[in-house]
């Protein structure tokens, strides 16, 4: 589904990623761990094709399609999600108006036909239910005001309506109480098909317990050093990340 | 980082166009025979004539304003050409006798002028140039005692509401601009409410400039009775021009005693191209009074054209307990420039005003906001309240605040709030990443900042309006 072959990106004029190979099949769960700073947000951003990063080198398919081609709405059309680390505030806009506007966007692309206010409703309440959300979010504006695990839930409400074939989450677990992280992991789970996939960036081991992966990649110095089954991420719990990063510095000096 | 959204194609002005037809057109200049000429033309009474001419003559005496935050060359007086008329055009009894080059005309505008395909509930004036060419349902308003019609026609058939009015909100002598424009007007619309009477259906004004260096100078007079309501929406375009096309227009409303008025304006004119040649001046004077107690005057303003925009419409709120609304959207792209607000001039008790003031700047764009609150003696807890956004598109344009307050009574309430927000490049990355365009993501996040002024607009043209903003706003980001 998705392959990254020797990815190298900037943001101006420091290298952020250096060599990032990477194979990800339908129905497979992967997890990007890493420390801060290895570049792990980099790499969904660059996959969404945020404009602050400039891809030097390297190649990524996706779906038989050249992604670092497509414009981040032909990615989004193509069935990439990114579910941001900071979700983006638009005031003024409702959730129902954004959510259906972005669902109708998509299946124009799909050379669909778009679905009215009304039957977005009926397809909405399916939708609330996988983060345990009542109607009453629809009419609030875009992440407006809305608490750190309250942002974190509507971009899992927003790959439950736009069911993506590749969903990317990063740090998603990041500032969630225990009650929160337990909604949105539900929520990742309950989304997973056989014919998508799901790549978890996170920094912890914790949303893993919920999220289980079937393989854990390490990042230090912007490229994969480790890789292994979901045991990998305990060990990192155990072990912290500065044994692959001195790893990692010692195979950059080879 | 910015290819993506440079690489954005810049829509072209879709009314743009020429209608090829004959006109009755004055050669370019201004003295007293060519105001004679006008009031001639339209077979006026004498009392205009007299009234047209005091106006000109004050205006000789007066110099053109020029503490707008706006810049643009001289005008040439002289050059312009103060009445142009499509030859066919005479009084005309039903809408089959309109020139059929004119009917295609308003429907390519989207202002189809045969009433079964008219948008329901909605009465039109069309104006081109100088002269209103048709009127739709009439005979319907007409069953409730609604008048509607152009300032012309109610000049002869009745004269009294007009001479009792005209001129009684912006004198003749008002201003630079409104005294050119009871000098040299030529046509506009006129509304009637009798007393009690809620208008049956919205009424609307579309002016149209054809002709090459004409100066389009309509006057609106819009009249509710005690305790009669109606709601009014003007649209403007005009063809694409390298020269400069003056447009100096003067609204009246006088509300009585319960009365409300409501007054929409979708202003589309040419606002010059990317470089900031030609386009519309577009000078007016509106202002409404809310004579009687507990009325209300609502001034609704959408302003994306036009390459020069001065305009500040306001309410004298004499009436006491009178309420008046001011909620505005200002757009200048490109080298538009619009210097726009409102002024709420407290005179009786309990005096309420609002004003909500929208301005978004991209390209080169200028936008001033400018306003004016003031609460004279009389006027016992008056209260206001005022909210100034500016969102910045880019990092060439401007934008502007110039609040004014005069309090002259201890008892007045007034807020302030105000903001200036530039459009991030993360929330246009965040919509296309859900799949929208940067178009769509650009126009999201702009009608998500317009929002209360477009909840105040005639649901019909809300949608126009959200529209409207998104064509003019194409190509903005870089």
């Amino acid at each position: 589904m998705l392959e990254i072959k020797n990815l190298t990106a900037k943001a101006g004029d420091k290298e952020i990623l250096t060599g990032i190979s990477l194979t990800v099949k339908a129905g497979e769960v992967h997890a990007i761990m890493g420390p801060n700073g290895s570049g792990k947000s980099t790499l969904a951003q660059v996959l969404a094709g945020h404009p602050s990063y400039e891809v030097t080198g390297g190649s990524v398919t996706f779906l038989g399609q050249d992604l670092l081609a497509l414009e981040p709405e032909k990615r989004a059309q193509a069935g990439v999600f990114l579910a941001f680390q900071y979700p983006v505030e638009i005031a003024g806009v409702t959730n129902a108006y954004f959510l259906r506007a972005a669902f109708n966007e998509q299946r124009k692309a799909r050379g669909e036909e778009e679905v009215d206010p009304i039957d977005f409703i009926d397809l909405l309440e399916e939708k609330l239910k996988i983060v345990e959300w009542g109607p009453e979010i629809m009419q609030r504006a875009v992440n407006f005001g809305f608490s750190g695990g309250e942002k974190k839930r509507n971009e899992i409400l927003q790959m439950a309506v736009l069911s993506p074939k590749l969903a990317i989450l990063d740090e998603t677990d990041s500032g969630l109480d225990i009650d929160a992280l337990r909604i949105v992991a539900n929520g990742v789970n309950k989304l997973q098909r056989p014919d998508a996939a799901t790549i978890v960036v996170t920094h912890y081991q914790r949303l893993l317990d919920h999220v289980v992966p079937d393989f854990v990649h390490v990042l230090a110095g912007g490229r994969i050093v480790k890789s292994g089954g979901k045991e990998l991420a305990l060990e990192l719990e155990a072990r912290g990340y500065e044994w692959l990063e001195d790893s990692a510095i010692a195979g950059a000096r080879a | 980082m910015d290819t993506s959204v440079e690489t954005l194609v810049n829509r072209e002005y879709a009314y743009g166009f020429v209608t090829p037809i004959e006109a009755d057109t004055f050669m370019p200049g201004l003295s007293e025979d060519v105001v004679r000429a006008i009031s001639a033309k339209k077979d006026e009474p004498e009392w205009l004539l007299e009234w047209r001419l005091k106006a000109y003559r004050k205006w000789l005496t007066l110099t053109e304003p020029h503490w707008a935050n706006v810049k643009y060359a001289p005008i040439d007086y002289q050059a312009i050409r103060y009445y142009s008329a499509p030859r066919t055009a005479k009084p005309l009894g039903s809408l089959d006798e309109v020139d059929p080059e004119l009917l295609k005309t308003y429907a390519k505008l989207g202002i189809p002028l045969n009433e079964q395909k008219l948008l329901t509930g909605v009465a039109v004036d069309a104006i081109f140039d100088s002269v209103s060419v048709a009127t739709t349902y009439k005979a319907k308003l007409a069953e409730y005692g609604v008048i509607f019609c152009p300032l012309s026609e109610a000049v002869r058939e009745h004269p009294d509401l007009v001479q009792k009015y005209l001129g009684s909100v912006v004198p003749y002598g008002d201003n630079y601009f409104a005294a050119l424009n009871a000098a040299v007007f030529s046509d506009g619309s006129f509304v009637y409410i009798p007393k009690g009477v809620k208008c049956p259906l919205e009424l609307s004004t579309y002016f149209r400039i054809n002709t090459a260096d004409v100066g389009q100078f309509e006057r609106t007079l819009i009249v509710a009775e005690e305790r009669a309501s109606v709601s009014y929406l003007e649209g403007c375009t005009a063809p694409k021009r390298d020269t400069n096309q003056l447009h100096a227009a003067v609204v009246e409303l006088v509300a009585l005693d319960d009365a409300t008025i409501k007054y929409s304006t979708v202003q589309n004119w040419y606002a010059g191209d990317k470089d900031g040649k030609g386009g519309i001046y577009n000078f007016v004077t509106k202002r409404g009074k809310c004579a009687g107690a507990r009325s209300k005057i609502s001034w609704i303003q959408v302003e994306a054209g036009s390459a020069i925009t001065w305009k500040y419409p306001s309410c004298i709120l004499q009436g006491d307990d009178s309420v008046g609304e001011f909620y505005s959207v200002a757009v200048v792209n490109n080298h538009q420039q619009a210097d726009t607000g409102t002024k709420m001039i407290h005179v009786g008790k309990n005096t309420r005003s609002t004003i909500v003031s929208k301005g978004i700047s991209a390209g080169h764009g200028n936008g001033s906001y400018r306003g004016l609150v003031k609460v004279l003696p009389r006027a016992e807890n008056a209260r206001n309240y005022t909210q100034c956004d500016s969102m910045l598109i880019g990092n060439k344009c401007g934008a502007h605040t110039f609040p004014y307050i005069d309090i002259q009574n201890p008892t007045a309430t007034l807020e302030h709030e105000a903001s200036t927000s530039k459009i991030a490049e993360d929330q246009i990355f965040y919509l296309k990443a859900r799949g929208l365009n940067t178009e769509n993501a650009i126009s999201m996040i702009v009608n998500g900042f317009c929002k209360e002024v477009f909840l105040n607009l005639p649901t019909e043209f809300a949608v126009e309006a959200q529209k409207l903003l998104g064509v003019s706003l194409e190509g903005s980001v870089g």
